[in-house]
């Protein structure tokens, strides 16, 4: 039996945004789906109810209608308490939830036994969830529009420009945090011709930030500020004083700066503080992308772009909602591709596997039980983490860490051992040529350890070639001068091995040179 | 010449193989090396055969030998394929097996060349005449197999005999037996019964050990051949009293260890447990042993679809396998390289220590195709820039690709390194059917949503993949 997919209208103030657009609905039925949305839920992003109709969706008047309707509910905002009033038992709600500032409302969704996936709490570190991670595609929608306000609110040129009328200076823009929405920042604004520089706690952001454009301002500080899953993490006392000389020397210089950065469950570090603000040139633009969680800037006021100290300073809080066509349409695609997931039969029924890594994490309550916060992922750590936790083997070529002490005693005590066994008792032509035997071992060992893998092939075949250094034990045999006594001589014999012993190193010594020089011939730049 | 000058020359020739080992640490300094090793040998062997110890009756002999084995080996080392090196290795290792074997029987049935030892020394003259005849038929053996499963003219799978390690150990200690019979031999007569049925017994180890080594750990076995024809030779100069085929069999036998040490550690495996043989060594059975079985559907990809994702990549990292050597790709593979490289594409090759049948197998047959080698790069140098390529080429391996390795603990290959090519956006992997590698464990990189399988003869596909490139 197919299942609903109910799209209300968004009831939040200032959300222009919709769960899902016409061109995604036509793939949702293919899904196996059936669709309806509320009456005039894509108004306020430019989708009619025409256009839905179009696309096979059944529209609704009345949200109370629609939610009684609907299986499964796609939504953007955090449901309020009305919305969720209207939900009933078995019905699925898959919507920005934000479990850990909200516990009541978790506490309230449990209550009607419904299951609620929440997307913010979508496990970002799996590879195969990013084409469902609408936390990245929203940043992505926010930065762009950060640029396009601050262009908005600036009363120059982006680009440089030599016109009849005089020279145009480039804006100088500084992005702090080069997390998702940082980088479509500095995207967007290089794109327009300004100078952009950006800097981030996380050293490994920087050869990003270079690839779009940018360039990465340093913190002239060592520290490593990656805290896992891609986000950064707080930063110590040093650094941070070290920053905020880098944030003031870049106010003074820059035109415009966004500011983006956030730490997950905290409020947003204050970067830009009055005095900075008051040191920039009028008519210089902050956009604080972090207004929402207290701003980085100390003069933001959410939700509001007000002038101080000649500096506009935006706060606005609904940056995805004033580019809403473009937002909903990323998030309506990250829930189709999650749907995918969820509906791996394709005949329109969800399955929320508990054991799939990112639908688990996904999954916030599951029929009336929370189930947030769900345990660590088993494998895959990130990236960071690798090499503390693979002590991987020494490359080739380097040098090895040294052994343990004990081991190391133990095998010299055997050596030891081994070499006055020999010494107790072999004789003295023996002892010179273990000798000799010894010391070669060692500096083959030296010298073959410096090979390249790549011609690990022509050192066998030369090696092979010099292999056959035997045939010199072979010549000596074929017809030494006999010193008497060589009546019981077993000539022909012997004449006959030596014979055949030389031919088959005569083989190996100039098949093995010259394959070997043919081989190296080929290697070349 | 005299002795003392032909001992000279022995240490000129002993330098000179030194430096010919050292040259080959880099692609430059490697043809220098491979003359100096050509330089030591002649030198070797001039010194010994104008020296005191031949006497000119054998001149006539020895040139007929070295005639006849010369042109023999040069007419092989033309018409060799660079995808046959590791047969030809193999077969030239076991000469070199083989004649260690006669040289050690030659020595033993002359009386003269025992008539100055007594004692302890006699003892220790025989030891090393055991023990290189032993050493010598093990690599002659040995290496014949080894030829025969990488020709193909043996089946790759390991033969596991019932009770195979009791088996070793009952001709080890027989082989110790008979040492101590042998030593106690009163005459040459009554010594050569031990000698024989060790020497058998030695044989038929060699065979017994190889057979039970798998496909995937041939490199391993090569160079473990390749170290014990270098024992042998050593073993020889000890018997003949003779220190440069010691310094020159030491060198060869470390250099062999090294390189097995190296390919056992590219695969995670303990050097015991390869020569023990079968992959997964306890238990027939390896692939139902593991966990996790990979499921889901592969996305097949058509050669023009493949066209198109590298004509619009950046980054493009190409890692072959044996299956490339098998289809003889590598100068399509060349082609391709050289056309994108046109358009601006950085494209590299990834290589897997033990990708292939041979240590650097995949190097040579690049080389062969005029890849300039700084694009060719380890597996350490660019696993890491897996993440930032547009597509990573897959032609024709599969264990070294394996994603189970470092995401399944039960794998029977968990913990080989291997080239994370599912880091790269989107991988595709050539390859005739979905039949597992060598390793017999199935690969869950097949299934991954940024894979796609171009199935085919890889120089088919590929040959389809360069004219689609080509007419864009």
């Amino acid at each position: 039996m197919a299942l609903t997919i109910g799209v209300p209208r968004e009831t939040l103030a200032g959300e222009k945004r919709v769960a899902t657009v016409p061109e995604v609905v036509e793939k949702f039925i293919k899904l196996g789906f059936k669709v309806a949305v509320e009456s005039g839920a894509g108004d306020a992003a430019n989708f009619s109810d025409e256009t839905y109709r179009a696309a096979g969706a059944e529209v609704i008047d009345g949200a109370a209608k629609l939610w009684a309707a609907s299986d499964i509910v796609f939504k953007v905002g955090v449901p309020t308490a009305e919305e969720v009033g209207l939900m009933h038992e078995g019905q699925t709600l898959i919507t920005f939830i934000w479990p850990a500032q909200n516990p009541e409302l978790m506490q309230q969704l449990a209550a009607r036994k419904v299951t609620v996936l929440a997307i913010d709490a979508l496990p970002r570190m799996l590879s195969r969830a990013q084409k469902m991670d609408a936390l990245t595609s929203q940043a992505g929608v926010a930065g762009y529009r950060a640029v396009i306000e601050a262009a908005n609110a600036f009363g120059r040129f982006f680009n440089g420009q030599i016109t009849a009328a005089g020279k145009v200076p480039p804006a100088k823009v500084f992005i702090a945090g080069a997390g998702v929405a940082g980088l479509a920042a500095i995207g967007t604004a290089a794109s327009l011709g300004a100078i952009v520089r950006a800097n981030d706690t996380r050293a490994e952001v920087a050869d990003q930030v270079v690839s779009l454009g940018g360039e990465f301002v340093k913190v002239d500080y060592e520290e490593e500020g990656s805290g896992g899953g891609g986000y950064a993490k707080v930063m110590s006392e040093g650094f941070l004083q070290a920053q905020r000389e880098m944030y003031a020397k870049q106010a003074r210089e820059v035109d415009i700066i966004i500011t983006t950065a956030l730490i997950p469950g905290k409020p947003a570090p204050r970067l830009i503080t009055a005095e900075m603000v008051k040191s920039m040139k009028p008519g210089s633009v902050i956009v604080d992308m972090a207004a929402e969680r207290g701003g980085n800037c100390e003069l933001t006021e959410p939700g509001k772009a007000v002038v101080k100290h000649g500096v506009t300073i935006v706060g606005y809080t609904d940056l995805t909602s004033r580019l809403a066509k473009q937002s909903s349409t990323l998030y309506a695609t990250n829930l189709f591709r999650l749907s995918e997931e969820l509906c791996k039969t394709k005949d329109g029924v969800i399955n929320v596997n508990m054991d799939d890594d990112a639908i688990r994490g996904l999954t916030v309550v599951k029929e009336g039980a929370i189930t947030w916060p769900p345990p660590a992922l088993k494998l895959p750590a990130p990236p960071a983490a690798k090499p503390a936790a693979m002590p991987k083997a020494p490359k080739h070529g380097e040098a090895s860490a040294p052994a343990s002490a004990t081991r190391t005693a133990v095998m010299f005590g055997i050596a030891a051992l081994a070499f006055w066994f020999v010494g107790a008792n072999a004789p003295a032509a023996f002892l010179s040529h273990f000798t000799v035997f010894v010391l070669a071992c060692f500096v083959g060992y030296m010298v073959v350890w410096n090979v390249t893998p790549a011609l690990h092939t022509p050192l066998m075949s030369v090696t092979n070639a010099i292999s056959s250094i035997i045939a010199i034990g072979a010549l000596v045999q074929i017809a030494p001068p006999l010193l008497g006594g060589g009546a019981a001589r077993p000539e022909a014999w012997i004449h006959w091995l030596a014979w055949v012993g030389i031919a088959l190193t005569a083989v190996n010594m100039f098949g093995g040179f010259a394959v070997t020089q043919r081989m190296l011939q080929m290697f070349r730049k | 010449m005299t002795a003392t000058l032909a001992t000279a020359s022995y240490v000129g020739a002993t330098i000179l193989f030194i430096l010919s080992l050292g040259g080959l640490s880099n692609p430059e300094s490697s043809r220098r090396g491979n003359l100096y090793g050509m330089i030591g040998m002649t030198i070797a062997v001039l010194a010994t055969v104008s020296g005191p110890q031949v006497t000119s009756a054998g001149y006539a002999w020895i040139i007929g030998a070295m005639v006849l084995g010369g042109s023999i080996g040069l007419y092989a080392s033309r018409v060799v394929r660079m995808t046959q090196m590791p047969e030809l290795v193999a077969l030239m290792h076991s000469l070199v097996g083989l004649a260690a074997m006669l040289v050690g029987f030659a020595n033993y049935i002359d009386p003269a060349a025992s008539a100055e030892f007594s004692g302890a020394a006699k003892s220790i003259h025989e030891m090393e005449i055991y023990i290189g005849i032993l050493i010598g038929a093990v690599t002659f053996t040995g290496s014949v197999i080894a030829f025969g499963k990488l020709s193909g003219k043996i089946g790759g799978k390991t033969l596991l005999l019932p009770g195979r390690h009791w088996m070793n150990l009952a001709g080890l200690l027989i082989v110790i037996w008979f040492g101590r019979e042998f030593l106690h031999a009163e005459s040459i007569d009554a010594g050569m019964m031990p000698l024989i049925v060790m020497t058998v017994i030695a044989l038929l180890f060699g065979i017994h050990m190889v057979m039970a080594i798998g496909g995937a750990d041939m490199p391993v076995v090569i160079s473990m051949l390749n170290s014990y024809s270098g024992w042998a030779a050593a073993a020889t100069g000890f018997m003949l009293s003779n220190d440069l085929l010691i310094v020159v069999g030491a060198l060869v036998g470390s250099s062999g260890a090294i390189l097995s040490y190296i390919m056992c550690r590219a695969m995670n495996r303990n050097f015991i447990s390869v020569i023990a043989g079968g992959f997964g060594s306890e238990g027939g059975a390896p692939a139902p042993a593991g966990g996790v079985q990979p499921a889901g559907e592969v996305n097949p990809i058509l050669a023009a679809e493949t066209a198109e994702l590298l004509r619009e990549s950046k980054n493009v990292i190409i890692v072959p396998g044996y299956g490339m050597a098998v289809a003889q790709a590598q100068h399509t593979v060349y082609e391709i390289t050289k056309v994108l490289r046109e358009k601006g594409v950085n494209v590299r090759f990834g290589i897997h220590p033990v990708a292939g049948r041979m240590p650097g197998h995949m190097n040579v047959l690049l080389a062969e195709a005029k890849v300039p080698y700084d694009i060719v790069l380890e597996m350490d140098e660019l696993n890491e820039d897996f993440p930032n390529t547009d597509v990573a080429m897959i032609i024709g391996a599969n264990d070294i690709v394996n994603p189970a390795a470092e995401e399944d603990p039960s794998s029977p290959i968990a913990g080989m390194p291997v080239l994370q090519v599912w880091k790269a956006k989107t991988s595709i992997v050539m390859k005739r059917s979905m039949a597992t590698g060598y390793a017999g464990v199935d690969n869950p990189l097949f299934y991954k949503e940024n894979n796609r399988m171009l199935f085919g003869d890889a120089k088919k596909m590929l040959d389809e993949v360069l004219v689609a490139l080509k007419s864009a």
